[in-house]
């Protein structure tokens, strides 16, 4: 499972901070933090209050990349910001993201291939979240289409089924799980998926326990990639215990340490 | 016409340099493919076959090795420069059998200085085996190992229940280590697991999964070293290990390679029969991921060695 640290994102407090004071040392230490605990790649945000998001994705990559050889996944809204950020990425990078509309995906899909990054995919669009497995099946064919279509590596997608708060939408939860599920038949070899693991527990009770369920859950479901929080002890047991049931990795007594070592 | 469909692997196994660089030095590891698929990865390293020697006569060898051996039997530093001179021997296996309490128990010192008289004259790479009593090994294999400090040999075997002083052993005096389990998967990933959190790198350990001769549970480590293999390449750090097979010690243990001819007349002469149970195992291992194969008779070591250029070409 490729894990995409989300902790360096400017909508939490300290992060804000650190991005606006320009402090190195706090971003470093936190992606380091992460990569120990098991993220292979890191998702950076500079959040909704960035003043220059150009400037400060590109501060924000500097910064770690002086650090770590560690996957950057550029995650902002703004293709600008993007386009400056695999400028000046030297570690792999992956596109965070684009959604299923062909505007979109004609802007980055084009964007990924020229800089050899990867791209996660949103399967939405400009009607607004999928209410169920088919439409979200529906928009997965059309990001594969335009990704084929357009000559890119579909090695280097992932697509995202986009959840939903278990508070707001109960009835998402077992249609996402079936769409990562259908989303490998789509295709052969089969697509890679990915989920934004703490949006399922948005605004719930006990987050942490949601969270690991549902990755459990979507782990048995064929997921390739998570963004979360590494630092979550429970939650990366969890995943590796479900990991290993399924047969993934070769037991040993140290599977947890051996797992977070690798 | 079909595409031809090939796998691609996201890790190497570890390169395991053997020997001193002033004198021959041997590598070993560094595929990125199972064995002998050119089309799908690169092997840079061929396997080996190291010849195993003893420091005393081992009695229980069958006839036809006897035949082969004896006559240096008397004299392991002759045995060594034999099986370098005349049979070509990448590397040679110095089983260390006299320290055994039930044996000869020989000392700590007489046998590092055995140790580093043949290292000193036929300058080859050295693996060096205890007797496999835990507590002799633990004193006479450290010693060994200081005493060949700077020859950067192969020592063995470490075990889930005896590894720390071997392992200090070669770490202070910088030796690859071999880490042996008992036919078991788990056991060998947990074994390099302990081996490497005592700080020795992981480019200096040999996985020896035990095997089983032909007829004797063959297809038990094919099917091991198979899965650690796949897991190695796919990405688990942890068993990208070389592979050592003594091969030699378990196809002479099989009754079709000793049995007398008169005894199984339908067998076939043991002198051919012998060293093809012993070709035919080692074949199965080379197969199956062998890096280094430890053999006894010439005869299917050389046959052994023809294979191995003409499936690798370099």
């Amino acid at each position: 499972m490729l894990i995409i640290g989300e902790l360096i994102n400017g909508m939490y407090k300290k992060v804000g901070i650190a991005l606006a004071k320009k402090d190195e040392r706090f971003i470093q230490d936190l992606a380091l933090a992460q990569v120990k605990n098991g993220a292979s790649a890191l998702d950076l945000n500079c959040g909704p209050l960035s003043k220059d998001p150009i400037n400060d994705m590109c501060w924000l990559i500097e910064t770690v990349q002086s650090v770590t050889k560690a996957t950057l996944c550029l995650d902002s809204t703004k293709e600008k910001a993007i386009e400056a950020g695999l400028k000046v990425a030297k570690n792999k990078t992956i596109i965070n993201s684009s959604n299923a509309e062909e505007d979109k995906l004609k802007s980055l899909i084009p964007m990924a291939k020229s800089f050899n990054s990867s791209l996660i995919a949103l399967a939405m669009d400009k009607k607004g979240i999928p209410q169920n497995k088919d439409q979200r099946v529906e928009l997965a064919v059309r990001i594969l289409e335009n990704a084929v279509n357009m000559n890119f590596d579909t090695n280097n997608l992932l697509i995202d089924p986009v959840l939903m708060p278990v508070n707001v939408a109960q009835a998402q939860g077992k249609e996402i799980l079936e769409a990562l599920r259908e989303f490998k038949m789509l295709t052969d070899p089969p697509v890679k998926t990915v989920i934004g693991l703490s949006n399922v527990s948005q605004g719930s009770k006990f987050r942490n326990l949601l969270n690991r369920t549902f990755l459990v859950m979507a782990v048995v479901n064929n997921l390739d990639a998570a963004i979360l929080d590494p630092m979550d002890e429970e939650l990366m047991n969890a995943l590796i215990c479900s990991e290993l049931i399924l047969n993934k990795h070769v037991y040993c007594d140290s599977f947890l340490n051996a797992y977070k070592n690798k | 016409m079909l595409e031809q469909y090939t796998e691609k692997w996201a890790n190497n196994i570890n390169v395991i340099t053997l020997g001193n660089s002033s004198l021959k030095q041997v590598r070993i590891g560094g595929q990125n493919t199972l064995p002998f698929l050119s089309k799908e990865g690169n092997t840079p390293n061929k396997p080996v076959i190291a010849y195993e020697i003893w420091d005393t006569a081992p009695l229980d060898w069958p006839q036809y090795l006897e035949t082969e051996f004896s006559k240096y039997w008397s004299d392991p530093l002759s045995w060594a420069s034999y099986c370098k001179n005349e049979l070509s021997a990448d590397l040679i296996c110095l089983r260390l059998q006299g320290a055994h309490p039930d044996s000869q128990n020989r000392n700590a010192k007489e046998l590092a200085n055995l140790c580093k008289k043949i290292q000193e004259t036929i300058k080859l790479p050295l693996i060096i085996l205890g007797c496999g009593d835990h507590a002799k090994d633990n004193e006479v294999l450290p010693l060994c190992a200081q005493a060949l400090k700077g020859y950067n040999c192969l020592f063995g075997s470490a075990t889930q229940e005896n590894y720390k002083t071997l392992v200090a052993a070669c770490l202070v005096d910088n030796h690859s280590i071999i880490a042996e389990s008992p036919i078991d998967i788990n056991i060998a990933k947990q074994l390099n697991i302990l081996i490497s959190d005592m700080a020795l790198p992981m480019d200096r350990i040999v996985m020896n999964p035990t095997v089983g001769a032909l007829g004797y549970g063959l297809e038990y480590t094919y099917s091991i070293m198979e899965r650690a293999r796949l897991a190695a390449l796919t990405g688990d750090k942890m068993l990208a290990m070389p592979f050592i097979c003594f091969v030699g010690q378990e196809a002479w243990r099989a009754k079709e390679a000793k049995a007398s001819f008169k005894d199984f007349p339908d067998w076939g002469k043991e002198e051919t029969r012998g060293p093809l149970w012993e070709m035919v195992t080692a074949n199965a291992f080379l197969q199956s991921g062998a890096d280094i194969l430890v053999m006894r008779h010439p005869k299917a070591a050389q046959e052994i060695k023809k294979l191995i250029n003409k499936l690798i070409k370099t």
